[in-house]
């Protein structure tokens, strides 16, 4: 009789003493892992993109026959050699998608930067002095360069059918009844940058014809399942393209459309040589996908105590000039703009509008993070409008376990928000003082992130976990790793439930063709769904082994314990067997040591013609506080103190879980302070690295990141997904800290020293605390 | 596209002696990745911002990016893999990997290098010393609390060995 799946182990995985180092990091200090540019065939091919240098333009011509005659140039492509030139993407899940993307512009340019023809080389030189002599013939055509623009009445339309994308309306309760009783109405709009992701790592891959004819790209992806829309493109069966994913320097959602991908299978399949592609920085700054900015419009009605009684909420979000992942982003958007604040009367709407400029479409975050910024600087006036602390108010509406969301469905797991708060309002303590002369202000904000795909997605992942004779283990599954510890985990998991260490395990991940397909790794959705995955997998296969290690070791399946690669019987140690031994007998007897599975992510409807139903599986909660110096004589501001707490309700790795918070303060720092690609008319401002301002090591403090393992989510063992929540609170958080310092409220990102100066020159003046 | 004229060079990567025949133009960068067979070195931006590509030539810290090959004829570069020749890891990589220095891994040579020549000249830097000797290397993961926090472990191992000498 095989035995029930093991209990939740008692000694979380968080508590795992031995630190074992995962090789994966350990070749990453060395120097010695692979990632996508460091790996090809000798004698490849050197592929370059032929890109627009107008933002908006009819194609009248393309001329590549001087181009061809360059030695060493084996292809030129343009969009008639495209089998079926069209990038589809079917974003929104729910079937309202219709506008799709050249491979290569056909006949209009749509942005700066676009794609119009492909070359590859024998060199890297060649290829791109052919590139140079690709004659291109425009005629003028009249663009939109940012959403106002291109919602007036008459604009140039990006596609035909307008430019208005996509609109999601969700709406609960009676808002305009509600809010005539509000006691006070705070209306504000609030604006967000379009950011890119700059991860260290260029787009980046190689690829060839294997040996049984498959076209096969070794790529820096997030997703290798677009070897499906590989194939489609090429008109090639799905199986006959292979996407292998390296592991990436940075992915943060910019590597989860397809980069290099389609360029580089297209020059493979039409030369059958190997083919190597990399773009370069100042290539991945003008044309791959950035972050949507956003206008906000939040009309909150309050009542004298600071309660909610109503909102009504209006985001415009820019998608650039193709749809990607615009749909999807601003259902994020939409759904979760009211915050981990209950509201029985909300109505939202959410645009995105197509413009002649870059695509947006993922980054980090996704649409929930932006939305941040807006309800929680609304919580701030709020307070300011009622008189109350602001902490006082977000304590009287923090949603609870069992509220509804604007979308009608229920909160079905606990938050925790209301402890994060607290505690980092506990850990920032008293004010510091001014070291520069400037004036140090304190500000906070919470969060509510979703993890996981939206549920009408119906997310799958599977796994397949084995032991090798010697009682080694073998994970196979389709995950993507972007540096966050995607593959460690599942060994983490898969080694809490079978015993094996990590030093004896081998993950073997992103390969579409050699691995269970798990879905891509973005929606902070790996650890929730291969997570699970591995830990059904893991448990199926204990189960499987059990009567085997029971038999041998004359006891009852319940009283076996999986440890230190050893099964042993739990009441009497003494009494075990080697894995090796476990596994060698099992397969003599015809009990296979292997497990494959599926794991099935929850599922439900929701009907984007009344903006009601389920939207996301969960969400993780937190808060940041900071403290803040602003110079008001440059407009200057230095972060001294970050704070950042969320409940992860149970963390797999800790050091894993604190560097994700880590890393996401300082990104969302960036989004907060500096960073903005800038587009002027349509034409791309910031095509340097120089000019697109990350912060370095001495623009941010230590950050001290507080992982709670307060309420079980729904990943493996209860964790929630950490990956995307913390970059939420940043942006908020720091402009509640220089109101206080300074009186000005940053209704705008980011806050660079120019704008927190005119700020505090408007003719109104800072409102100084005190005066 | 004049045809420009190669030249000899011979420099030492990481203590092997290394002979390349190279146009003016090659950047260190690529003759170290193409020709001298370490892809360890990493191009993060080619413009000398992100410090991502950081080689120590003749001891000194550098992008790669930004000298031509022909420049460090006759110098000794050292890359991340010049710290641990036979394989061990250097107690700087081990801090790394011991304090979750590195996420995706993109940075961390160029940090490792950037870090080892500061605390090699000033081993009794502070926290703050070292955040500026880093503010030439740009990581997008960590947040950088991290990377401080291994480089800080790093002294004080070095600082033990020191004292107990």
């Amino acid at each position: 009789m095989a035995t029930e799946a093991p209990p939740r182990p008692a000694r979380t995985p968080s508590g795992r003493t031995s630190r074992v180092p995962h090789r994966d990091f350990v070749e990453k200090v060395a120097g010695t892992l692979p990632y996508a540019d460091d790996w090809g065939f000798p004698g490849m091919l050197h592929g370059v993109v032929v890109r627009a240098h107008v933002p908006c333009a009819l194609i009248t011509s393309i001329d590549t026959e001087a181009a061809r005659q360059v030695q060493g140039v084996r292809a030129v492509l343009t969009a008639a050699d495209i089998p079926h030139n069209v990038i589809a993407e079917e974003a929104s899940g729910l079937g309202i998608d219709q506008i799709v993307q050249p491979v290569l512009a056909i006949d209009r340019v749509r942005y700066d930067g676009e794609p119009i023809a492909i070359i590859a080389a024998e060199t890297p030189g060649a290829a791109v002095d052919a590139a140079a002599l690709v004659e291109i013939e425009y005629e003028d055509a009249d663009g939109v360069f940012d959403t106002e623009a291109a919602l007036r009445d008459g604009a140039p339309a990006v596609h035909p059918g307008g430019n208005r994308y996509v609109t999601w309306r969700s709406a609960i309760g009676d808002v305009d009844e509600a809010m005539a009783r509000a006691d006070h109405v705070v209306d504000e709009t609030y604006q967000t940058p379009r950011v890119d992701h700059a991860y260290l790592e260029p787009e980046a891959g190689v690829g060839w014809v294997d040996s049984d004819g498959v076209i096969t790209l070794r790529v820096s992806t997030q997703v290798i399942e677009h070897a499906r829309q590989l194939a489609d493109i090429l008109q090639l069966p799905h199986s006959r393209v292979r996407v292998i994913a390296a592991y990436m320097g940075g992915g943060f959602g910019g590597k989860e459309d397809m980069t290099v991908e389609p360029y580089l299978a297209a020059l493979v399949w039409k030369t059958r040589r190997p083919v190597r592609m990399v773009w370069e920085r100042q290539e991945s700054l003008l044309a791959r996908q950035k972050r949507h900015p956003f206008h906000m419009h939040y009309r909150t009605g309050v009542t004298d105590d600071g309660t909610i009684v109503a909102q009504d909420i209006t985001i415009v979000g820019d998608a650039g000039a193709y749809p990607l992942l615009s749909s999807r982003v601003l259902f994020a958007g939409a759904v979760n703009s009211t915050g981990p604040y209950r509201c029985a009367d909300a109505r939202v709407e959410s645009v995105a509008v197509f413009t002649n400029t870059v695509p947006t479409s993922a980054m980090r975050g996704f649409g929930a993070m932006q939305v941040v910024f807006g309800y929680e600087s609304q919580m701030d006036r709020i307070a300011e409008q009622v008189g109350l602390d602001p902490a006082t108010v977000r304590e009287r509406n923090f949603v609870e376990r069992g509220d509804l969301r604007v979308t009608g469905e229920e909160i079905d797991t606990e938050p925790a928000t209301r402890e994060c708060m607290r505690r980092v309002l506990e850990e920032l303590g008293e004010p510091g003082q001014p070291t520069n002369g400037g004036r140090v202000g304190r500000g906070f904000a919470c969060s509510m992130q979703p993890y996981g795909r939206s549920v009408f997605f119906a997310d799958r992942a599977s796994c397949w976990i084995g032991l090798e004779q010697d009682g080694t283990m073998v994970i196979r599954a389709g995950v993507t790793d972007l540096g966050a510890g995607q593959a460690a985990s599942l060994a983490d998991i898969a080694g809490e439930i079978l015993g094996v260490t990590v030093d004896r395990t081998s993950v073997h991940i992103g390969d579409s063709a050699l691995n269970p397909l798990t879905g891509g790794t973005f929606a902070t959705r790996q650890l929730y769904m291969s997570g699970n995955a591995t830990v059904k997998v893991a448990r199926g296969l204990r189960s499987k082994l059990a009567p085997v290690a029971s038999d041998l070791l004359g006891c009852e399946s319940s009283e076996l314990e999986f440890a230190e690669n050893r099964v042993a019987v739990a009441s009497d140690p003494s009494r075990s067997i080697s894995m090796a031994e476990l596994s060698r007998t099992a397969e003599a007897r015809s009990v296979m040591p292997y497990c494959h599975d599926t794991f099935d992510a929850e599922t439900g409807e929701f009907d984007p013609s009344t903006g009601r139903g389920r939207s996301y599986p969960d969400y993780t909660h937190g808060a940041h506080a900071v403290e803040v110096e602003v110079d008001e004589q440059t407009g200057a501001v230095r972060i001294l103190r970050y704070i950042a707490c969320h409940d992860v309700g149970r963390a797999i790795d800790m050091q894993r879980v604190v560097g994700q918070i880590q890393g996401a303060v300082a990104q969302g720092v960036g989004y907060a302070m500096s960073e903005e690609v800038e587009i002027n008319e349509g034409v791309m401002s910031s095509t340097l690295f120089a000019n697109y301002l990350m912060p370095t090591s001495v623009d941010l403090p230590d950050i001290d990141a507080i992982a709670l393992e307060l309420y079980l989510g729904k990943g493996p063992f209860g964790a929630r997904g950490i990956g995307e929540p913390p970059i939420g609170p940043c942006a908020p958080a720091l402009a509640s800290a220089i109101h206080d310092a300074v009186g000005v409220r940053m209704r705008r990102l980011p806050m660079t020293p120019e704008r927190v100066l005119t700020a505090l020159r408007q003719p109104d003046g800072p409102r100084r605390p005190g005066s | 596209m004049t045809a420009v004229s190669k030249q000899p060079i011979s420099l030492q990567v990481n203590g092997r002696a290394t002979d390349a025949w190279v146009s003016p133009n090659l950047s260190l960068l690529e003759l170290l990745r193409v020709e001298a067979g370490a892809p360890e070195v990493k191009l993060g931006c080619g413009e000398g911002v992100c410090g991502t590509c950081t080689v120590l030539l003749d001891g000194e810290p550098v992008n790669a990016c930004l000298m031509f090959a022909v420049q460090a004829n006759g110098c000794e570069v050292t890359t991340v893999r010049g710290l641990a020749p036979d394989g061990e890891l250097h107690l700087l990589q081990q801090a790394f990997l011991d304090h979750a220095g590195a996420q995706c891994g993109f940075c961390t040579p160029g940090m490792i290098l950037t870090s080892k020549w500061y605390l090699d000249r000033h081993p009794d830097a502070d926290r703050e010393e070292l955040r500026r000797a880093l503010a030439g290397n740009l990581c997008r993961c960590t947040g950088y609390t991290k990377i401080l926090d291994a480089v800080e472990a790093y002294r004080d191992v070095c600082r033990r060995e020191h004292d107990g000498d």
